[in-house]
């Protein structure tokens, strides 16, 4: 079995009033070096399957299909042994 | 004249639009399951109401977008049929790229509920054409995620089409950031495609369609569509 850890972000150029928030809830905590924070989703996904090339290339379908929405997102994944 | 009201599992604006159709302006409507794969023949409008649909944890209108329905929809929107979406109703618009864009948190993070003034923008359209150009309206919003996000060059292409329909303004029709309450692209509340017979918006007209419910700036949204199939 393997293992995909998915991470699906906001594209660069599409605010993030979610990464505002934490970012100022840092600063109020005294993290007075942080800079900019983006939010993501982290999304695991265990498949019956145990060639690595054909994992990724399902995963990419599974990212580009249903789990990012290209319009805003990106999405990169790790593929792991389980 | 027949309309179709959409029902997704979590919807909760369906009645409501339902009885807007059927009590209000009168026309003949049915609810169609979301799970249905039947064609729709015999329907001039299809409503994709709001109120949440399933898989909104992943994104508003994610999951949704893939019931069977929808590629019903798709057809029925190429072949020139009105569809109408409704908050969550156009967010799955968005999602299907029945309509461009995409809609993310609102800029304050939180979910807003009260009544928005909105100018009508363009009324060149079959959901507008009964109101004023730039006219201003009221209508209720109700969303945590209405926030409406389009890249540089789409948004250059939609203002060049006139898809823009809406406007989040206040009394006096000023479009500006103080008057805008979920950080939308230039105060977007609702847009169309380019062919104009999709149409999805934020705002709820069918909660302001009933003079009972303090406002019906929201009933002529339909009343346009009839108006609309009317005269083709």
């Amino acid at each position: 079995m393997l293992k995909a850890e998915i991470f699906v972000y906001l594209k660069k150029s599409i605010s993030d009033p979610p990464g505002i928030a934490v970012l100022n809830s840092l600063k109020s905590l005294g993290f007075d070096n942080v800079e900019k924070v983006r939010m993501g989703k982290y999304i695991v996904v265990y498949l019956n399957e145990n060639d690595i090339e054909k994992a990724k290339e399902l995963v990419k379908l599974m990212c580009e299909k249903l789990l990012c929405n290209p319009v805003m997102e990106e999405y990169k994944f790790n593929i792991l042994e389980e | 004249m027949k309309f179709g009201v959409v029902v997704f599992p979590g919807s909760n604006c369906d009645s409501d639009c339902f009885h807007v159709i059927k009590d209000v302006i009168n026309e003949d409507v049915e609810y169609i399951w979301h799970d249905s794969d039947e064609k729709l023949t015999g329907f001039d409008c299809i409503i994709l109401p709001g109120g949440f649909s399933y898989g909104d944890y992943l994104r508003a209108g994610a999951i949704a977008r893939f019931s069977k329905i929808m590629p019903r929809i798709e057809e029925f929107a190429q072949n020139g049929g009105l569809v109408i979406g409704i908050c969550n109703g156009f967010q799955i618009l968005t999602e299907s790229h029945l309509l461009p864009g995409a809609l993310i948190r609102n800029k304050n993070l939180k979910f807003i509920c009260s009544d928005q003034y909105v100018k009508v923008v363009n009324t060149n359209t079959p959901f507008t054409n009964l109101y004023k150009e730039g006219e201003v309206i009221n209508l209720p919003i109700a969303h945590g995620e209405g926030n409406y996000v389009v890249d540089e060059e789409t948004l250059k292409q939609i203002i060049q089409n006139q898809q823009i329909v809406l406007q989040y303004c206040d009394k006096y029709g000023n479009v500006n950031d103080e008057t805008n309450p979920n950080g939308s692209i230039l105060n977007i509340a609702g847009i169309c495609n380019k062919e104009k017979n999709v149409f999805g918006l934020m705002p709820h007209p069918e909660r302001s369609s009933e003079k009972i419910l303090g406002c019906e700036d929201g009933k002529r949204v339909f009343l346009s569509i009839v108006n609309y199939l009317k005269s083709r």
